[in-house]
């Protein structure tokens, strides 16, 4: 290996040496950080964020943006609590319907994008507007609480105590379960599973190969054959699908849905992407970057809530993480080019 | 400095990571001459100029300036925007640094504005003025006051050349300046550059085409892979010019190139691969012309004749009002480039970079672009095939790059070109569409694509040639049609080639004696 060839891998995972850093310097405040129920707990917060991450880094590796994702969780949260809850549906349909109620959202988006030629950055904000609003109206303003509690085979008014749904989502499966360590949450491998199902579609299928030629260059991507239309349909609602799996993994941590919740968290996700070195431009950026990236917000929040520091002082951390992180690997760049 | 230099470049040297992009070059300027700068595609001539503007940081070397003011002598290791504008060095690219909102004095004094006394406001009036002045001494012909955007390409470079004598330039560095410009302000811009020249300016002049070399510049350095060759004492003598032509073109690609077109066997056969009949659309009018198996049908005509549009409209990507086009007997509508490619259809567009290369892909990536869905299973990649389609385009056209993996913008001109063919060999093309192939890229590289060409139509792929080079055009063609204003004005068989009757036709001039049978 050469110093060059050295170089590149040293900076193409430079962002997981960020997090090693991040996790040592938590450790040495507090060596709770690394205790087993800390990192489950971890695991928990940040699977729905790395979930809702996929379809965002695909979005933004095409160079458009998503702004509607946090609205589409919302709305999957009041929908899928309705229609459990107040229309007693069974909860594999509802979390089906909802689902496919997200993605179709997306394919609103992409067709506002692609076929009406909407900016995406416009067209996305505007959906994000109409599917919080929507959620308003479908709660009436009030949470639907007590999802925890729904147990099918109980009926509606099921037994107070927690319920199957509960159990899907919060316990954990053991893959030890002799020694009683190795304790990985359900959500947790959810998310596993989807980070490998985006890293499949970005680097051994053909949509991967387009996305990252369109990103790089829409006109040249249609003259070689993409579809290029097509592809945004696809992208949109891939980012509105795992928001709406996003949204369940949600509903299932809080029991609760409420539609004044998650305000800005489509910034944190765009935050999480960036960070991973998805270039806003489009057509750079690796799914390994875009985990460290999950990773590196979501253990900064708990380490920050581990340390006492009140939620303002957490957004002003967050943001400076994110200029110095971009600034950092747009200045090398810069200096690369020259 | 010995003689008279105001510019001098010491054995300078840029190395990228795995590529060295200038291996060891020295150029010499002279107070007030042109020199002409000329290399391959590839050869370091941008990354030269480049050190020279600060934009790039050589790795090592000098660059000397002398200061014409005192006749101080200042030496760097490094140039900067900043101090090459200081030490009066500006140089013209190939794309204009120009506002097209702002009117030709704003975009003089973008930057920099003249204020008024208050120190806030920008003093429209004085920059108009001090612009106008500008223009006048330059003879040049622009209402200050105008758009840029309103303005031709020819002048919008004449506001940077004006914009760069504004600020004191003693060095002015061309790079390709007459290659996006029209005939007539081609001429223009050899007037403007000749009277800087008798100002004193030193030029340093790039240019691809050996005839303007000839006409302006005083010497000539020619650069090859990174290093310097050799410098000539440009002579005018028509008669010897020929001669010189030869030399130049050997020094530059290192080896003799005896004829400039190759030659090619007969291989037109009987099918017809294209068919269009009274195709109207796209601002083309009433096309009709075949396009048979292992023939070359060139397309000549002035730039905006209608040539572009029309390939636009086989392939696809703009649609047809009305008429028939018939592919391998059968019509077809592709309503998409995808539709087009499916059918058999290429086309390898006039803008390389913006349209034709996907520059931050990889080789391999470009190779297998329109067929990822053919050699995947389901919808993954069958990589082994992915590579080997890749590496054997690579191979069979030369595509000279360290690996398949490498970016295409970090290839040459010719080797973007060669990718851009390889992708359509890889999706079987059966009509072959090159629009100006040979565009931006140098004379050997060049070769190497008329050779591509001879191989295509010899293995009886059709292709249809659009060309703005009167040479390129007769020499690689073997039936032409012109083309005037989105209609077609003649077609010319072999024999009857001649650039007399195609300029004729180009501009819009039928014949007398053709005029009853178009």
């Amino acid at each position: 290996m050469n110093e060059n060839k050295f170089m590149s891998a040293f900076k193409a995972n430079a962002i997981w040496l960020v997090f090693i850093a991040e996790i040592a310097i938590f450790y040495y405040f507090n060596p709770k950080f690394l205790s087993l129920p800390n990192i489950v707990s971890i695991s928990r917060q940040v699977s729905y964020y790395g979930i809702a991450s996929i379809g965002m880094t695909f979005v933004i590796l095409i160079a458009g943006i998503d702004l509607s994702i946090a609205s589409i969780v919302v709305l999957v949260n009041v929908v899928c609590a309705h229609l459990m809850m107040n229309m007693g549906w069974n909860m594999w349909l509802a979390i089906i319907v909802s689902i496919a109620m997200a993605t179709l959202i997306g394919v609103l988006n992409g067709f506002m994008v692609s076929t009406i030629g909407i900016p995406a950055i416009i067209a996305t904000f505007a959906s994000q507007t109409i599917f919080r609003g929507l959620s308003y109206i479908l709660s009436g303003g009030l949470p639907i609480p007590d999802v925890l509690r729904y147990d099918p085979s109980a009926g509606l008014n099921g037994d107070p105590i927690l319920g199957f749904f509960a159990r899907w989502s919060l316990n954990h499966w053991s893959i030890f379960p002799r020694t009683g360590v190795g304790l990985i949450p359900v959500c947790a491998i959810i998310m596993v599973i989807c980070f490998a199902v985006g890293s499949f579609i970005l680097n051994k299928s053909y949509f991967g190969r387009y996305f990252y030629a369109i990103g790089g260059n829409e006109e040249a991507s249609e003259l070689s054959g993409i579809r290029v239309n097509k592809m945004k349909y696809l992208i949109y609602a891939l980012s509105g699908f795992f928001a709406g799996l996003a949204g369940i993994v949600v509903l299932s941590r809080t029991g609760s849905a409420q539609a004044s919740s998650l305000i800005g968290f489509e910034f944190e996700i765009i935050t999480c992407v960036v960070l991973g070195g998805v270039s806003v431009a489009g057509g750079i950026g690796h799914m390994s970057g875009v985990i460290a990236g999950v990773l590196i917000i979501g253990s900064l929040k708990s380490g920050m809530v581990m340390a006492n520091v009140s939620e303002y002082t957490q957004m002003v951390v967050q943001g400076l993480v994110l200029a110095v992180a971009v600034g950092f690997d747009c200045f090398s760049k810069k200096r690369q080019a020259s | 400095m010995a003689e008279d230099y105001v510019l001098e470049l010491e054995h300078i040297r840029k190395e990228y990571p795995g590529v060295i992009a200038l291996k060891d070059v020295t150029l010499q300027l002279r107070r007030g001459e042109i020199l002409g700068l000329i290399g391959e595609n590839g050869a370091g001539k941008s990354t030269l100029i480049k050190c020279c503007s600060g934009a790039v940081i050589p790795t090592s070397g000098r660059i000397r300036i002398k200061k014409e003011a005192n006749g101080e002598v200042k030496e760097f290791e490094k140039m900067s925007p900043q101090l090459a504008a200081e030490n009066g060095i500006a140089i013209i690219y190939q794309e204009f640094n120009n506002v097209g909102e702002l009117s030709a004095a704003e975009n003089m004094f973008l930057g920099r504005p003249i204020l008024k006394k208050n120190g806030i406001v920008i003093d429209r009036k004085a920059m108009e003025e001090e612009a106008a002045k500008a223009f006048a001494q330059l003879n040049i012909k622009i209402n200050p006051r105008e758009l840029v955007k309103n303005l031709s390409v020819g002048y919008q470079q004449m506001i940077e050349i004006a914009k760069a004598i504004q600020q004191n330039a003693q060095v002015l560095i061309m790079d390709e300046p007459s290659a996006p410009l029209t005939t007539n302000e081609v001429e223009s811009m050899f007037k403007i550059v000749e009277l800087l020249k008798s100002r004193g300016v030193s030029i340093i002049y790039i240019s691809h085409r050996l005839e303007e070399i000839f006409r302006l510049s005083d010497r000539i350095e020619v650069i090859r892979d990174g290093e310097y060759v050799d410098t000539l004492i440009t002579d005018k003598d028509p008669k010897t010019i020929p001669h010189q032509v030869d030399d130049l073109i050997k020094l530059m690609v290192g080896r003799e190139m005896t004829q400039k077109y190759p030659p090619r066997k007969p291989c037109i056969r009987d099918e017809v691969v294209i068919e269009l009949q009274d195709v109207t659309g796209n601002g083309d009018e009433h096309i009709s012309f075949k396009v048979h198996a292992g023939e070359v049908l060139g397309l000549g005509g002035l730039v905006g004749a209608g040539r572009t549009e029309i390939a636009q409209v086989i392939f696809g990507s703009r649609p047809k009002e009305s008429g028939r086009i018939i592919f391998k007997g059968k019509e077809i509508n592709p309503r998409a480039p995808r539709a087009a490619i499916n059918e058999g259809i290429a086309l390898l567009p006039e803008d390389r970079k913006r349209h034709g290369a996907l520059l931050t892909n990889s080789i391999k990536n470009n190779i297998s672009m329109p067929i990822y869905e053919r050699i995947s299973k389901g919808t993954v990649i069958d990589s082994k095939t992915e590579k080997a389609t890749a590496e054997r385009y690579r191979e069979d056209i030369q595509i000279k790059c360290p690996t398949i993996y490498q970016l295409v913008k970090n290839l040459s001109g010719g080797n973007q070109q060669k990718v851009i063919l390889a992708k359509w060999l890889a999706a079987n093309s059966e009509l072959i569409i090159f629009d100006e192939p040979t565009r931006g890229i140098d004379v050997g590289a060049k070769f190497e694509i008329y050779k591509l060409i001879n191989d295509l139509v010899e293995r009886g792929v059709a292709v249809l040639m659009i060309s703005s080079e009167m040479e390129e055009l007769i020499g690689m063609s073997d039936r032409i049609i012109v083309l005037a204003e989105g209609k077609m004005m003649g077609e010319l068989q072999k024999d009857e080639f001649n650039s007399d009757t195609i300029m004729t036709y180009a501009s819009g001039i039928v014949p007398d004696h053709k005029k009853e049978a178009v």
